[in-house]
């Protein structure tokens, strides 16, 4: 892919739960760079519906979502899913499926890429078997490759999820609160993850986030969102106090 | 006792008064028992007379027979192929039916067609099922597989629907989010959470169709049923306790075959 490029581009984005009701009211964004892209605003804004329109766990109402030289808003069935498999998901909670082991939910990171067939035989190549192991290793999981996943505690359980998203050899990261089920420093550390996956990678990550100041210290873009639109699209150090407060309304909240 | 506002003396409905609607229900269902019993011709004379009947019959069942083991072994091996191959071939179509009955997983236009036919399936007791089968199959093993499989299905598919209706759809989102078939969600998010009661649910099917595969061979629908049927009519007493014993070592056999299976699978 050229530098010049966009990872994605999203034109005139819309999303109705409700005839009438939009959450999302028209977004354009487009992604070019590499690294950590934070999306901030108030609960309930669409932060999460504009995530999960990219990789259509939603679908969109109105608009395009350009990606790989595709609408994915009108991709189906089997072209979605090959688009899909390079959109890696991290989830607020986790999402792991709980009685299969770490390493196994790592593994399903590239079930995009098997047949049922396989997939029902666990035939995974030896590469994914390797990528897997060295994943775990890059999340400092190792040790817990063979336990089960309910058996882990919500940082590890998030850093596993990571790398079921790297595992999906994504050419972008979605991420949709990955940090606000988790301590400070736990969210700090899954931060560091993001980062560096992403620019090993080449890739950009599209990381939604409560945290003001976590957003600050780690994006290279800041998006903000307010009320289904975007108000805010810049570099972190531009966000002045007006700002947060046309993003997230009033402003005893900010000392 | 002085009332606390004085300026509101109305008289509040007392909320324990006797509801009539119901006292004369539970009259009605007295009555009903009562004329039930009259109708039926059960006395204590009745009863002591029956109790005196039982007596002889007992009498005549022990020692029990087994001296016809053949027989006995034949059909206790219909009964056991009968109940194992309808159980899993009921497993295997109730694994799909309950898929396609779950409404998290299915657009309505499968899951209620499915469930209407799942709930066909459990309308009829085995019997009237087994009745039919014989009359359309013919005589035989054949028909007590098929009201078994009918059987298995009506009961389990439902409860396969509704565990698959209760797992958590995060895991599911999940691992559609990584680009995957609909079959490996299936798969790899659907059948981990769902497995273990999978197991439960089939190992009480087996156990509940190895029960009922000695039920019908009595209306000719192949295994010991049909031995034991033949008994009682030829009055052999004796026969028909061996026939019994072997019944309950049957029954304990697929209690032990369940605890196995659900043991290698914990």
């Amino acid at each position: 892919m050229s530098s010049t490029q966009a990872f994605l581009e999203i034109k005139g984005l819309k999303k109705e739960y409700v005839a009438g009701k939009p959450i999302l009211k028209g977004i354009d964004v487009t992604i070019k760079e590499q690294g950590i892209i934070a999306i901030i605003g108030p609960s309930g804004t669409g932060k999460s519906t504009l995530l999960r329109c990219i990789n259509r766990l939603i679908d969109p109402t109105d608009g395009e979502i350009v990606f790989e030289e595709k609408d994915i808003c009108k991709a189906q069935n089997q072209q979605l899913r090959k688009l899909r498999r390079h959109l890696g998901m991290v989830f607020q909670e986790y999402n792991l499926v709980e009685r299969l082991t770490v390493i196994e939910n790592v593994l399903t990171g590239r079930l995009g890429y098997m047949s049922a067939w396989q997939a029902w035989r666990r035939k995974y190549s030896q590469e994914d078997i390797n990528t897997a192991f060295e994943l775990l290793e890059a999340v400092g999981l190792s040790e817990q490759a063979k336990q089960r996943a309910d058996s882990l505690s919500g940082g590890q359980r998030q850093r596993v999820g990571i790398a079921r998203a790297v595992m999906q050899d994504p050419r972008i990261i979605l991420a949709d609160e990955p940090t606000s089920s988790l301590d400070p420093k736990t969210a700090v550390e899954i931060m560091e993850l993001l980062e560096r996956f992403s620019l090993e990678k080449n890739i950009p990550a599209l990381v939604n986030i409560h945290d003001v100041t976590l957003a600050r210290r780690f994006a290279k873009r800041i998006i903000g969102m307010s009320e289904g639109q975007v108000v805010y699209d810049g570099s972190p150090e531009n966000i002045t106090d007006d700002h947060l407060k046309k993003i997230y309304g009033g402003e005893s909240w900010l000392d | 006792m002085a009332r606390l506002n004085p300026s509101t003396a109305i008289n509040r409905e007392n909320p324990f008064k006797r509801n009539w609607l119901s006292t004369s229900l539970w009259i009605l269902l007295g009555l009903y028992l009562v004329y039930s019993f009259n109708a039926m011709g059960l006395s204590w004379q009745r009863i002591s007379d029956g109790l005196g009947f039982a007596g002889k019959l007992l009498d005549k069942m022990f020692p029990p027979n087994f001296s016809r083991w053949e027989l006995l072994l034949n059909g206790l091996g219909e009964s056991l192929e009968i109940a194992i191959i309808s159980s899993i071939a009921g497993i295997i179509i109730s694994l799909f039916l309950g898929l396609f009955a779950a409404r998290n997983m299915m657009p309505g236009w499968v899951s209620t067609p499915t469930r209407t036919f799942i709930a066909i399936c459990r309308t009829f007791h085995p019997v009237i099922i087994a009745i039919l089968f014989v009359k359309s199959v013919g005589f035989g093993a054949l028909a007590g597989i098929l009201t078994l499989i009918v059987a298995s299905i009506g009961f389990i598919a439902k409860l396969f629907a509704e565990a698959i209706e209760e797992i958590s759809l995060k895991q599911v989102e999940a691992i559609r989010a990584t680009g995957a078939s609909f079959v490996s969600v299936i798969l790899f998010s659907v059948m981990p959470q769902v497995f273990s009661r999978f197991i439960g649910f089939s190992t009480y099917q087996l156990d509940s169709n190895l029960r009922n595969s000695t039920m019908v061979g009595i209306v000719g629908a192949g295994g010991l049923g049909g031995t034991l049927f033949s008994a009682f009519q030829r009055f052999d007493y004796d026969f028909v306790a061996a026939i019994l014993i072997t019944i309950i070592a049957l029954i304990m056999f697929g209690e032990l075959l369940s605890n196995i299976i659900r043991g290698v699978f914990r």
